[in-house]
Parts: structure tokens; sequence; C-alpha cells
């Protein structure tokens, strides 16, 4: 039986919550509640509303994400 | 972390895999047009429980069958179901079983009835891939060169490899580290070292690569519907030369 990887998923940025964490709109219309990765804070990259990111999510709870890349 | 095995637990899982391998050629025997998938699953289940082990994936998560069986489009995890096989389909079976606390994994796309051609090409690059995979698989080598052997030879045919579904380490978990994707760059991931156990498994479409899953939670089918082929054998690093513990023989010498 094949094992689930964590699934990738782009996004856009709706709102910005408090402690790094934003809440996400999907491409497939889910919204989902993501905090910034580690290494994307070391480097004070900047999210604002409106951005489009990548969210790394895993099967298990859909519902939380990880941001792990804000496209330009 | 990755549990690395001994000898005698290697021959442990060489026993469940074995268990498996004979599982599988039982259900190529009676695959043929008409049959129904949920009828294999039963006898599948009545083997593996004849042989005085435990189907793995029964109850795995919730996975309420002892078989995953992928029909056409569904690249893997398909539910048993009262469909009747047809002329020109091919059947993923992947069966698992639990034997003396160790867990056996492994998978074989069977033709059903005479299948097109390009479907036919579909299985037997698939498995020429799995096999490609394997012989990178020794002690020394990284992750990345088993995926890089299986990725390039099979997008010279201009089939694609799943993303989101890996192969993975086995033992007395069904799913251990190391993860073992069937894409990447050589030299890359986790370096083999001896004792390692890991189940290679590509699962290659011929279409895109894109999947979806279904709202039963388990199915995953190809965005074009396209079909999809699945290969898997679990497979011991050792030094010089990769052990493989399932093999594929009862199955083809039918």
């Amino acid at each position: 039986m094949a094992k689930q990887t964590a699934i990738e998923k782009e996004g856009k940025i709706i709102e910005a919550l408090s402690n790094a964490m934003f809440r996400v709109e999907l491409d497939n219309g889910h919204i989902i509640i993501a905090h910034i990765s580690g290494k994307m804070r070391m480097h004070y990259i900047r999210i604002l509303p409106g951005d489009k990111v990548r969210v790394e999510m895993s099967p298990y709870d859909l519902t939380k994400g990880r941001i792990s890349f804000r496209y330009k | 972390m990755i549990k690395l095995k001994t000898e005698e637990e290697i021959e442990l899982l060489r026993e469940n895999a074995l268990l498996v391998s004979k599982t599988l050629a039982e259900v190529g025997k009676h695959v043929a047009p008409g049959v129904t998938t949920l009828e294999l699953n039963s006898i599948a289940e009545t083997f593996i429980r004849d042989h005085g082990a435990v189907p793995a994936f029964l109850g795995y998560n919730g996975f309420p069958y002892a078989l995953c069986m992928s029909v056409n489009d569904v690249v893997v995890h398909g539910f048993a179901s009262d469909y009747h096989l047809q002329e020109g389909d091919i059947v993923s079976v992947d069966c698992g079983t639990i034997l003396k606390g160790f867990y056996g994994d492994s998978a074989y796309t069977f033709p059903v009835g005479k299948v097109s051609e390009e479907t036919a090409k579909l299985l037997e690059v698939t498995k020429e891939s799995l096999y490609r995979g394997i012989s990178m698989a020794v002690a020394g080598n990284r992750i990345g060169d088993i995926s890089n052997a299986i990725q390039t030879y099979i997008e010279s045919f201009g089939f694609s490899a799943v993303r989101e579904m890996v192969g993975h380490g086995i033992g007395k978990r069904l799913h251990e580290s190391p993860d073992v994707p069937n894409y990447g760059r050589k030299g890359d991931g986790k370096k083999l070292v001896e004792g390692m156990v890991i189940c290679i498994e590509p699962m290659i479409n011929a279409g895109t690569k894109s999947i979806f899953m279904h709202d039963d939670g388990w199915t995953v089918s190809t965005v074009d519907r396209k079909k999809s082929a699945h290969f898997e054998l679990t497979v011991a690093i050792k030094k010089g030369k990769p052990d493989i513990l399932s093999t594929f023989e009862f199955i083809e010498q039918q």
C-alpha cells in the first residue's frame, strides 16, 4: 500500500491572523489556517493578504497547513 | 527514524513477502473477464488466513478490504466492489499481510484478457522501471538514485510518475521511514545502509501525473482518466547487490 506524502497545494492569503498565521484559500476553494515555515521567518519574507503562496498539508489534518513559498 | 533490521528480522520479512507473492499469484489465477473485484478480495483473504496470517490492509487507518483493487484509471487504494472486470481492463492488486509481528506488502498489475498495445506497453515499462529502481538499491547509494532511475526510464516513454504517493520502509509497521518517491534527483535523499528494508512501488500514469482523491477518502484516480499501473516489491538493502524479498515468479510461471 502506497504511503501518502504531505500534499502541496497553492492558494491565496485572505486574512492575516496573529502569531504569523494566515487564513488561506486554496485553489480548490477550501479555506485553511496556515503558519509560515521557520525558514521563511528567518529570512523575513513578508506575506500580505492577496499573495499567492504554496502550502504543505498533511493528509491527516486538512484544516491546517504550512506556508512554504510566497510567489512574487 | 529509520529502523535497521537484523538478519533474523529480514528472514521474517521475507516469509511475509513470499506469502504476499503467493497470494498475488492465487489472485492472478482468477483474474478474468466477468469476475468481480469483491470475489478476488475474498479469495485473497481466505488464502492469507489459511496460511496463518492476517490481511494487513483490513482496518489499516480504516481501510475496509484485504486488497487494494485499482481498476484502470484508479492509481492505488481502490475498493473492491461488484464491478465485473471487462476484457481490456487492467487491475492493480495490492496485498499486505501480518505474520509473526512483521508486515509484507507487494503489488502487481494484471491485464484482464487481451489489452491494447498501449496498455501492455504501460505495464511492461512500469515493471521494468521497478527493476531499474531496485538495481540502484544497494548500500552506499541514496534514495534519490532509486527515484531517478525510475523517473528517467518511464519519462523516456512519455509516461509520468505520481508525486503524492510514495514507497516506504517496512518492518513492524506497514509504513516506516524512509519515503521512497518515484521521482527525484540522483544523489538526493537518505543514504541506503545495510539492514534497511524498503518497498519500491512505481505508480505510473499513461497521461498526466495529476491525481485526485474520491470522496471515500481512499480511492485515488488520474485526473485525465487515463490508465495507471502499479508494481511493488520489497527489497532489503545489502552490500553489493539488492536482496529482493518478494517475487513475481509465482505469478509469471502460470
